[in-house]
């Protein structure tokens, strides 16, 4: 099996693929239209911005490549908001995979902080992507923006207001949350996703 | 719901964990990698590792060493020590770090935070702050480890810096580090209360209890200890046990 972490200008793309080595699987860290097309599995990572992440992809055609992937996708935090329709981070349409709204968070009072940074639950959970993963499990999120409810939503978070945590359509998965930070529950999401066919 | 995160901090000299440590289960309790590896399956939320090494081979061995850490720990992780340029910063990112912690080289020159910011993001930028409460009852900010005193207010310095775009603060009271006496519960307060960014408050936590009193009255995100951790005089699970059993959101 052959798994592809796609390269572009955003942060986090070595935590993944140390995250995919402790689980003894090799991947390829690439921009390459070719090997990302070839590939068993695609993920699509990201810690950044959303405008200038989506003026990388598209100037690199990176755009069009990523959504008309037919093996499973699993795009993580930044990644997931791409896959979205359009994100409130600098007014950005993304790639549409999923119908689903990025907005900000806007904080309720003085004590609650933006972005939302550490361990939070995951409930609600749907399709094979959380296989023996208990409701209420503990992930790491890092984030400002976050995906509204929709058809799509697979798991729910909340912080300020209930939102989408992770999103799924056809062969395409997304998670808000670093899985490759997230200890023990996050290994097995990896896992999981790595046995979706 | 989000849970306050408890973060031990480990120092690095030379690519070995000082302060000392005192574990049977690590075969190598100097080794920083066996150490924080032990502390994450332990549930330990994040780690910081400080270099303290003062040579000029410290940055090849700082990096290093990050990257066999990030090649065996599944938990976040900050790294801090002596960063001053973006190239620091980006073979730090680019070894696995998740965040860099700065101190002296952001106070004296202040657009190393919004460069920081804009080219890596904020949440990756964590200020450190060493805390003073003087005579006159003020709270000053101290550089170069404590050594050198300046004349500026934290509560002044933290709203600047949270303004040039840090995405949380690390604030180690001088007064309590060390005591184990409980952490600095005003000052953490006061800049929970009024900065949008988390609060990691550090220096003083010698109990269970010091944790409780700096989640509730400290009002603080995250709290971080070193010797208590590595001296086993409070176990990370005990200690999680303990918080959520007085109803403070951990995570188990």
């Amino acid at each position: 099996m052959s798994t592809v972490i796609i390269q572009y200008n955003a942060g986090n793309i070595q935590s993944v693929l140390y995250a995919l080595e402790r689980l003894g699987v090799n991947a390829t860290v690439t921009d390459n239209v070719e090997a990302i097309l070839a590939a068993d599995k695609v993920i699509f990572p990201g810690v950044g911005e959303a405008s200038t992440a989506m003026a990388y992809l598209k100037e690199r055609k990176l755009d069009t490549v990523i959504k008309n992937l037919q093996q499973p996708v699993l795009g993580i935090c930044l990644g997931m908001q791409l896959m979205c329709a359009y994100s409130e981070e600098n007014n950005t349409n993304c790639l549409g995979i999923f119908e689903e709204q990025v907005k900000l968070f806007i904080p309720t009072d003085q004590t609650i902080k933006v972005p939302q940074i550490g361990w939070n639950t995951i409930s609600n959970l749907k399709t094979d992507l959380f296989k023996e993963i208990p409701e209420n499990s503990f992930t790491y999120f890092v984030h400002g923006y976050y995906a509204a409810f929709g058809i799509h939503t697979i798991a729910t978070t909340n912080y300020i207001q209930d939102y989408s945590s992770a999103l799924h359509k056809n062969n395409f998965y997304g998670v808000q949350f670093h899985p490759e930070k997230s200890a023990k529950v996050g290994e097995q999401i990896i896992k999981n996703f790595l046995e979706i066919s | 719901m989000l849970t306050k995160r408890i973060i031990p901090c480990l120092d690095i000299k030379d690519g070995r964990t000082v302060k000392g440590v005192n574990f049977e289960q690590i075969r190598d309790a100097g080794d920083p990698i066996e150490l924080g590896a032990l502390y994450a399956a332990q549930g330990a939320d994040e780690l910081v590792f400080l270099d303290i090494t003062a040579t000029v081979e410290k940055r090849k061995t700082l990096s290093e060493l990050v990257n066999k850490i990030a090649h065996r720990i599944n938990i976040p992780f900050t790294v801090g020590g002596g960063i001053k340029t973006e190239d620091d910063v980006s073979t730090l990112l680019q070894n696995g770090a998740d965040k860099i912690s700065i101190n002296t080289a952001a106070f004296l020159d202040p657009t190393i935070i919004s460069r920081f910011a804009k080219n890596f993001g904020s949440q990756c930028v964590v200020l450190a702050i060493d805390a003073k409460c003087e005579a006159d009852n003020n709270w000053y900010v101290y550089l170069k480890g404590g050594r050198e005193k300046t004349d500026k207010l934290v509560i002044d310095w933290a709203r600047e810096a949270v303004e040039l775009g840090v995405g949380e603060i690390l604030l180690t009271s001088m007064n309590h580090d060390g005591t184990k006496q409980g952490f600095a519960l005003d000052i953490t307060a006061q800049l929970a209360e009024i900065l949008p960014v988390p609060i990691i408050a550090s220096g003083g936590g010698g109990t269970t209890a010091h944790f409780y009193d700096v989640f509730t009255k400290g009002k603080a995100d995250a709290a971080l200890a070193a010797s208590i951790f590595h001296y086993k005089e409070i176990a990370i699970p005990d200690l999680k046990q303990y918080l959520h059993h007085k109803g403070i959101p951990i995570r188990l």
